[in-house]
């Protein structure tokens, strides 16, 4: 489904990544983990699209494609969801009419008509449903004051009601407490399915707890140095990252 | 963040969709300003002898008066004797008693700007006093309104049918010599709406008026006045385009409202003449007085206005709240956009007791445009209990462009409630890749951020309206992002 393949990316002239390959296939789930600055967070954003981020060099293809000939909102609508670490807010705008605005343009790629108000209403509420959400969440500007695990909670609805084939979370864990961990974690795993493929970027093992991973990459200076099962992330746990930084070394 | 897509460029430079000029003979007036060139306005007119009086005294009065300079704007001085005062579309000797008899040529071109005046008419139920250039040719659902006993007819129609009316309230509002560009309307004004709504009446619908400038060189000089006699309502829409010009054009309008006691007067206006070209060449010139007197107790005036044409406006429609319990109310959007000016706002006396303001200024800035919010709110000692609440906020498109606040507040009742609030917003870059990554394109991005920041403003408008309001700004903005 996602073939990268020795990926080289800067921003602001400083290279980042530095030769990243990585494969994914549907019904996988990836986790990256690596110290602070190794790279993941561009990872995301420059498969998501983002043009602050210049790729240098490599390839990435998805579902046969060229990705980086594709602009951001050509990937979203072909099924790449990236859920940002830090949400933007966009005052004003409801919470809703983005997330309608959003589906519909996916429909449209996918040569379907507009969702009418009222099934879009139902499915946004199951969805939320499952979430631990309240409905109110709806009719709130986007991201507009909402806290972290808000955020954090709303991508996560996004991602449910978009049902995207590649989702790449970056960083969703951080700042949520306990309770709002778990509901992320439902919410994840309601999605995994044989032809869906999930990429999750975090900075510690205990999302890991709530969904397992099919494997485990860990990213030192913009490399994939070590690859392995659920257990090498129990691992970097107990050993923290400068074994790796040893052991990438060696 | 730097990167800036390739198609944006284009998009900010899509041209003006109504820049034509409809080939119509024009009896015009040759240019210059004089005591005869107004002497003649009024004889063309046929006006009773208290207008011309009235127009020579208003010309006097200008004659001594200094053309402003405080606003935040920038033009090369106006030549008032390069203009033509007087300029009517030809046909025939009379003026056409239905729209059966109007030029066709004319209703073609309400057709190229998208209002197909008897479709549009009588599918929204809406009358329309439709003024080319300076003289009304089309009044509609006259009959209907006449039921109600509500006079809507053009100015020139209630100077000969109504003068008694005129005579009473004319300037009353505005006088002569309010200011440079009033007095000149009051010495030059060719032609108008006139409104009366008698005591008790609900104005049984929308009334509406479409201004269009046309003839080259003629500067357009309305003059709209609106009475709502006591307990009565009405709601009266002014919407306006116009064709692609190379010389800048003047309009400096004047509009008067009159509410008495218990009277409502809501009036919207989109706004889109040409703003000149990418390097802000043409473009009008749109110097307005807009004035309502809340003249009795309990009433009440709202404008709402959306801005988005015109390469220089200067414009602050005002409520004067002198009844006790009077509301006055100013929604706005204004965007300005390539080297467009705008330096508006609004302004609210306060005078009667527990007289209550609402101010909501939205400003949208993109290009290299200058947007200026210039509000004063006045409270007077005797305005015991006088609340306003102001809100002005400020969205900027790119880096070129400027967002300015000048609030003035001159509170001289102790017991007054003055709250004031402003910020200034950017779309980041960080916002537009937030959408796109959802599967929306910039420039649906662009208007979903714009109009969510206007949303407070649009759903003050009548919701046809409102619907064209938001469409006009997405074109307006279409990928002025930098």
């Amino acid at each position: 489904m996602l073939e990268i393949d020795n990926l080289h990316a800067s921003v602001g002239g400083n290279e980042i990544l530095r030769g990243l390959s990585l494969t994914v296939q549907p019904g996988e789930v990836h986790a990256i983990m690596g110290p602070n600055g190794s790279g993941k967070s561009t990872l995301a954003q420059v498969v998501a699209g983002n043009e602050s981020y210049e790729v240098t060099a490599g390839s990435v293809r998805y579902a046969g494609e060229d990705l980086l000939e594709l602009a951001a909102e050509e990937r979203a609508r072909r099924g790449v969801f990236l859920g940002f670490q830090y949400p933007v807010e966009i005052p004003g705008v409801n919470n809703a009419y983005l997330l309608k605005a959003a589906l519909n343009a996916k429909r449209a790629h996918a040569g379907l008509g507009e969702i009418d108000a009222f099934e879009f209403l139902q499915l946004a509420r199951e969805k939320m449903a499952l979430l631990d959400m309240d409905p109110k969440f709806l009719n709130r500007g986007v991201n507009e004051g909402f806290s972290g695990g808000e955020k954090k909670r709303n991508e996560i609805l996004q991602m449910a009601v978009l049902e995207p084939r590649l989702a790449i979370l970056d960083e969703t864990d951080s700042g949520l407490d306990i309770d709002a961990l778990r509901a992320v974690a439902e919410g994840v795993n309601a999605l995994r399915d044989p032809d869906r493929a999930v990429v999750l970027v975090t900075h510690y093992q205990r999302l890991l707890d709530y969904i397992t991973p099919d494997f485990v990459h860990v990213l030192s200076a913009g490399r994939i140095v070590k690859s392995g099962g659920k257990s090498l992330a129990v691992e970097l746990e107990e050993k923290g990252y400068d074994w790796i930084k040893e052991v990438a070394n060696g | 963040m730097s990167t800036e897509p390739e198609n944006l460029q284009e998009l900010v430079n899509r041209r003006y969709a109504h820049g034509f000029v409809t080939d119509i003979e024009s009896d015009s007036l040759p240019p210059g300003l004089d005591e005869n060139v107004i002497r003649a306005i009024s004889a063309r007119k046929n006006e009773p002898a208290f207008m011309l009086e009235w127009r020579l005294k208003s010309y006097e009065l200008w004659c001594e008066m200094q053309e402003p300079k405080w606003a935040h704007v920038h033009y090369p001085p106006i030549d008032y004797n390069a203009i033509s005062y007087y300029s009517a579309p030809k046909s025939d000797k009379d003026k056409p008693q239905s729209l059966d008899e109007v030029d066709p040529k004319l209703l073609e071109t309400y057709d190229k700007l998208g209002i197909p005046l008897h479709e549009r008419a009588r599918l929204a139920g809406v009358a329309v006093d439709a003024v080319f250039d300076s003289v009304s040719v089309a009044t509609t659902f006259k009959e209907k309104l006449s039921a109600a006993g509500v006079i809507f007819c053009s100015f020139s129609e209630a100077v000969q049918k109504h003068p008694e009316l005129v005579e009473k309230y004319l300037g009353s509002v505005v006088p002569q010599r309010d200011n440079f560009f009033a007095a000149l309307n009051s010495a030059v004004f060719s032609d108008g709406s006139f409104v009366y709504v008698p005591k008790g009446v609900r104005c049984p619908m929308e009334l509406s008026t479409y201004f269009r400038i046309n003839a080259a060189n003629t500067g357009q000089f309305e003059r709209t006045l609106i009475v709502a006699d006591e307990g009565s309502y009405v709601s009266y829409l002014e919407g306006c385009t116009a064709p692609m010009r190379d010389e800048n054009q003047l309009h400096a309008a004047v509009v008067e409202l009159v509410a008495l006691q218990d009277a409502e007067i809501k009036y919207s206006t989109v706004q889109n003449w040409y703003p000149g070209d990418e390097n802000g060449v043409g473009g009008i010139y749109n110097f307005v007085t807009k004035r309502g007197d809340c003249r009795g107790a309990n009433s009440r005036i709202s404008w709402t206005q959306v801005e988005t044409g015109s390469a220089i406006t200067w414009k602050y429609p005002s409520c004067i709240l002198r009844g006790e319990n009077s509301v006055g109310e100013f929604y706005s959007v204004a965007v300005a956009n390539n080297h467009q000016q705008a330096d508006t706002g609004t302004k609210m006396i306060h005078i009667g007791k527990n007289t209550r303001s609402t101010i909501v200024s939205k400003g949208i800035s993109a290009g290299k445009a200058q947007n200026a919010y210039r509000g004063l709110v006045r409270v007077m000692p005797q305005a015991a209990g006088a609340r306003n609440h102001t809100q002005c906020d400020s969205l900027l498109i790119g880096k070129e462009c400027g967002a300015h606040t000048f609030p003035y507040m001159e509170i001289r009742n102790p017991g007054a409630r003055i709250e004031h609030e402003a910020t200034t917003s950017k779309i980041s870059a960080d916002q537009l890749f937030y959408c796109r990554q959802r599967g929306i394109s910039e420039e649906d991005a662009v208007n979903l951020i714009v109009n969510g920041f206007c949303k407070e403003v649009f759903k003050e408008l009548p919701m046809e309206f409102a619907v064209e309001a938001q469409a006009l700004l997405n074109v307006s903005l279409e990928g002025a992002v930098g």
